[in-house]
């Protein structure tokens, strides 16, 4: 039997026995995902899309109640976009830019993101976990429609695998019984508790934060609230050592409370007991209380990310705090770098070790997330008596000096990761290019006169050139390379050239499929773009 | 004369704030509030101005309204 371990907010998978149930010998499949979380399910939509046939397992059949991850970031945004599904997730979010810190009873400042023009995608939308996921599986059914070979299988548990050299055996429980499959690539994409970790025994090792947060997601009857986020650190009406108030979707507001590490769970979460923090932070409010949690959390990582034919991704790899939302979001920028890897190594146009640069690059941003949420996390929860008085006093000083201000940390908002001395990574050749796009950036979007940048990138490998000569198109080691042919005067606003040129006359870029700068140059050199392709397959 | 700047100025506040809890760590109350000490005393001889440790002086001891001293 298969028992649920949670309930479910949407059944979008049900269980439906295979033919691979009834196969006399195990089924061999290219690549099997294990979880069908928003990890799992995006690596199956980015596979399946370029024509690689996916089995994504799942020992339920669709998404977990609850709201869990309710803010994602621009880069995360730009992903589920590269994959179709990104439109649905903005229109159904919520936008906000107006932040606001509060010590005991007074404000101690308040920051606007102030979003920077020209991109498709806000700096962050906030949305409940459970649409998120929806979005990426609704786009997963429109692919198959088409074609995309990717299938959803429920009540799918993974209860044994075996890796061998040139493949992996998993032996699934499911309600009609047991049945073994085979896959030349495993993903491991089932959460922080990760079963396939513990199966193969690895390490997942980091610092353990001893504190509970209490979430109530609550819809208040006279919703006249504005869309902020409002942070207390030692709120006056005492229902936690911090407090966070963040707007969702459908009216619903999530309530954040640090409510200290020696809690009694199930007291806490009585629904008396709930309100009682409540009615002490809103007064007199009428408010349902939608969804109710506790969480602790820790922040590590496995050693390596890649175990010869297998790869874990999201947090079976890597957990952080929530603090700056860096945990689903990290995730999907695992599967954009994983996604045309494992691809182009399937398809035989790039070696197995291609792979090991999902580590090194994959491990290097979840190294950035875990420092950043570390910090948050021990500016919000100061752990002795000298942190926290010099925490009260950075709070006091910003409430009257703007130099204390940047010290504040109520969570780093998540900035997509940039692969500095990455191994693919070519030649920097552009003399007074701008920082932002240097050799191992995510592109940043610019406006053109129909549509954006990011809609013409990804995919692919891509030349784009600005006010740059160069052949339409060009074919190193069997890899195409789509030329982008745009001039600065595309983009009147002029980011594109600000972005992209800076004091440079020209430039000439190489584009990886996940839209991440390969090389660069200040004209067309075929030689050096012929050896940055090499090296941004893992061929040198 | 050198104005006290009050505006930011640290070039990565995230990395100061880290070392600087990072360094009190393991130290007793007596000893943080020591380091504590020798850590103004230095940072006094780098800005040096007096007129500018007495406006730092003055910020300092200027707490928010309502909040406890």
């Amino acid at each position: 039997m298969i028992h649920d371990r949670y309930q479910l907010a949407f059944k979008l998978y049900p269980y439906e026995r295979s033919t691979d149930q009834d196969a006399e010998t195990p089924v061999r499949h290219p690549v099997v995902v294990m979880g069908g979380g928003p990890i799992g399910v995006a690596t199956a939509l980015d596979l399946g899309l370029q024509g690689i046939p996916v089995v994504v397992l799942d020992d339920h059949e669709g998404i977990g109640m609850g709201s869990r991850a309710i803010c994602f970031a621009k880069r995360c945004l730009e992903i589920a976009d590269r994959y179709g599904c990104g439109q649905p997730m903005l229109d159904k979010g919520v936008v906000w830019n107006l932040g606001k810190v509060f010590h005991d009873d007074r404000k101690v400042f308040e920051f606007n993101l102030l979003p920077e023009e020209g991109h498709k995608f806000p700096a962050f939308i906030n949305l409940q976990q459970p649409y998120f996921e929806r979005f990426i599986v609704e786009r997963v059914r429109e692919a198959q429609a088409a074609g995309a070979p990717i299938e959803l299988r429920g009540k799918n548990r993974v209860d044994n695998v075996t890796v061998h050299d040139d493949h992996v055996t998993l032996e699934i429980t499911t309600p009609d019984g047991p049945y073994t499959i085979e896959a030349d690539w495993l993903i491991g994409c089932d959460g922080a508790s990760s079963p396939l970790r513990g199966m193969m025994g690895l390490d997942f090792e980091g610092r353990v934060f001893e504190d509970s947060f209490l979430i109530a997601d609550i819809k208040m009857a006279n919703d006249d609230f504005p869309t902020e986020r409002w942070f207390w650190f030692e709120p006056y009406f005492k229902s936690g050592a911090s407090t966070l108030l963040h707007k969702q979707p459908d009216g619903v507001w999530r309530v954040d409370f640090q409510i200290g590490w020696d809690v009694d769970r199930k007291k806490e979460l009585q629904e008396e007991n709930v309100r009682a923090r409540l009615d002490a932070m809103l007064g007199d409010v009428e408010y349902e209380i939608v969804w109710t949690s506790i969480y602790t959390f820790q922040c590590r990582r496995m050693k390596k990310f890649r175990h010869g034919r297998v790869l874990f991704a999201g947090d079976a790899a890597h957990q952080v705090s929530p603090f700056g939302a860096r945990g689903a979001n990290s995730g999907m920028q695992d599967v954009d770098n994983l996604g045309w890897k494992l691809g182009m190594v399937i398809g035989g146009k790039a070696p197995e070790s291609l792979l090991d640069s999902y580590d090194v690059e994959r491990v290097h941003g979840a190294d950035e997330n875990i420092l950043n949420s570390t910090r948050s996390t021990d500016f919000i929860t100061p752990k002795s008596r000298v942190s926290h008085m010099f925490r009260n006093a950075v709070l006091d000083l910003a409430e009257q000096y703007e130099f204390a201000r940047p010290l504040v940390n109520s969570g780093r908002l998540s900035v997509p990761c940039v692969y500095d001395g990455g191994p693919l990574n070519g030649p920097d050749a552009l003399p007074g290019g701008p920082a932002r796009t240097r050799v191992g950036s995510p592109c940043p979007d610019a406006p053109l006169k129909d549509g954006f940048l990011l809609d013409r990138l990804g995919g692919v490998f891509t030349l784009l050139t600005i006010d740059a000569e160069a052949p339409e198109m060009l074919e190193e080691a069997g890899v195409p390379i789509t030329r982008l042919t745009l001039s600065a005067g595309d983009d009147t606003s002029g980011a594109l050239a600000e972005r992209y040129l800076g004091e440079a006359g020209s430039g000439v870029y190489l584009i990886r499929p996940d839209q991440h700068v390969a090389a660069r140059w200040d004209s067309f050199d075929e030689t050096a773009i012929r050896a940055a392709l090499r090296r941004a397959i893992g061929l040198e | 004369m050198a104005d006290l700047i009050l505006t930011p100025n640290l070039d990565r506040p995230d990395d100061f704030y880290a070392a600087l809890i990072a360094a009190h760590d393991g130290l007793s109350d007596d000893e943080s509030a020591a380091l504590n000490a020798r850590l103004i005393l230095i940072l006094a001889n780098q800005v040096g101005n007096t007129e500018t440790l007495t406006a730092a002086l003055q910020a300092a001891a200027k707490a928010p309204e309502g909040a406890a001293a």
